[in-house]
């Protein structure tokens, strides 16, 4: 059984969103990890990188795929979680508590697209 | 991976589905990929010992007065006079040196021969079989659905299967096997495997397969494992798969396999093919290749040198073993000298890699 966590913003390609003011922290979820498998890559995007909302921003490899990690927001990446270079396991460990980007949002708006917990659950089941 | 419309189920599926395993469809069957994770069951195997479903494997009885001579026809490898209990590797090749298929050719009887296929080619060599009995007194039977069949490997499969089955096989050598009679029926149990350690498989019907399986996972002396860690197993040993390092399209020259092809052998279906690309050297080549980062190198992936693209990878992995992220590739042979350097393409980048020994990790084999 996989976790949700209410209050955050989430893409059909199962992204997470957890907005502060004008940033938004991405990583992706607990259904999407247990699907995945063990995570033994993170192939992060760059600070400065521009992302756009569907676009893909980088990947995650597990054991036995690769699977294109698509930006819910669109914006600037400011920071990335450079613990999952070392640690990419923590994916696994804790989806909701390991961001992968942290974006500058360009266009708040676009928050309107993704889905609430109660919706992005409907889609898990 | 293939998937048909039907998709097959073997005699063991309604136990994986019980132990709640990831499945997917692999050669025309819906198999176990995982049931805790890849590494937990790679790490068992490679440290004490893990259990297999490897029933959808096929296996073909061939028998009559020319059985020995029709499998030296359609096999590379080299039976001749073979002692019984004795177990052999080898390739079927078309014509033109492509490969049909590589199996295990188990030696039964003076006429009678076992021969173990891959799930996703059982009906494709079965036909392959068939139409080349011509002008041999033989019988081919396709016994796929009346076998099942577990692999138990690992360094601690030797006393799991004495303790919990009461089976006596550490008499056996590896690449033999013996008919035990067991429960009603004769089972096979050989010393064989596809993860590069010491290991076991037995063949028997759906209900004794069925009993082992229980035995051996109620003991916890063996963890279930499943296809994914099956094939990182026998990838860091670089034992072939077909459809990635060998195909139709690929000999068992350019794969590295030519010590199964026995040249001096009076004749065998490919054997012209073989001959002429020994003597001109093989264009292409299964090489391996260690990246300098971690990222990984999958199936199909780009291999470039000196600006142009020189070959594909095959299969990779960030090996659960050694840490390294490996892959093996078929690459043009001029640049297949251990220490070139080459590139992967990698989504969009280019990422540098070194070629290496594909045997990545050291067999743990009992000789």
């Amino acid at each position: 059984m996989s976790t949700i966590v209410k209050g955050l913003y989430y893409a059909e390609s199962h992204e997470w969103v957890k907005v502060e003011g004008e940033f938004g922290f991405v990583g992706i979820t607990d259904y999407a990890q247990h699907a995945l498998g063990n995570v033994v890559y993170v192939d992060l995007p760059e600070v400065d990188d521009d992302v756009t909302q569907g676009d893909e921003f980088g990947a995650v490899e597990s054991v036995k795929a690769a699977s294109d990690l698509i930006s819910p927001v669109s914006g600037t990446v400011v920071e990335v979680n450079e613990k999952l270079n070392d640690k990419p396991q923590l994916i696994n460990e804790d989806a909701f508590g390991n961001w992968i980007m942290k974006v500058k949002l360009s266009d708040p708006r676009e928050l309107k697209a993704l889905m609430d917990s109660e919706a992005y659950e409907a889609i898990c089941e | 991976m293939e998937e048909t419309l039907e998709t097959k189920k073997t005699c063991l599926h309604a136990k994986h589905l019980a132990l709640g395993a990831k499945m997917m469809p692999f050669g025309g069957f819906d198999m176990p990929i995982e049931y805790s994770s890849i590494i937990e069951e790679h790490n068992a195997v490679r440290q004490a010992a893990g259990i297999f479903d490897v029933s959808h494997m096929g296996e073909v009885l061939v028998t009559g007065r020319d059985s020995e001579k029709y499998v030296n026809h359609i096999f590379t490898n080299d039976i001749t006079n073979a002692p019984i209990g004795k177990i052999y590797y080898g390739i079927m090749l078309y014509p033109e040196g492509g490969a049909v298929d590589d199996l295990l050719v188990y030696k039964v009887g003076a006429k009678e021969f076992f021969l173990v296929i891959n799930a996703s080619n059982i009906d494709k060599d079965f036909a392959w079989m068939v139409e080349n009995t011509k002008g041999f007194e033989v019988k081919v039977e396709n016994l796929s659905e009346v076998y099942g069949e577990v692999a138990i490997q690992g360094p601690k499969a030797v006393d799991a299967i004495e303790e919990e089955l009461g089976l006596k096989v550490n008499e056996l050598a590896f690449y033999t096997f013996k008919e035990i009679k067991v429960a009603g029926e004769t089972i096979i149990v050989s010393r064989t495997g596809y993860t590069g350690e010491d290991g076991f498989e037995i063949y028997g019907s759906h209900a004794y397969i069925n009993k082992v399986w229980d035995t051996l996972i109620n003991s916890k002396k063996v963890l279930p494992c499943g296809l994914g860690c099956r094939d990182t197993l026998r990838f860091e040993v670089a034992l072939p798969l077909y459809g990635h390092e060998l195909d139709w399209n690929i000999s068992p020259l350019e794969a590295g396999l030519g010590s199964f092809v026995k040249l001096d052998k009076e004749e065998f279906i490919g054997k012209e093919a073989m001959v002429l690309q020994k003597a001109e050297g093989v264009k292409r080549k299964v090489v391996g290749l260690e990246l300098t980062e971690r990222a990984v190198a999958r199936n199909g992936y780009e291999v470039e040198a000196d600006g142009k693209v020189i070959g594909t990878v095959t299969t990779g992995y960030l090996s659960i073993s050694t840490g390294k992220s490996i892959c093996m590739a078929l690459i043009d042979s001029a640049y297949s000298a251990l220490g070139t350097p080459v590139s992967i393409r990698i989504r969009k980048k280019l990422f540098a890699a070194t070629v290496v020994k594909k045997r990545f990790y050291e067999k743990n084999y009992k000789k």
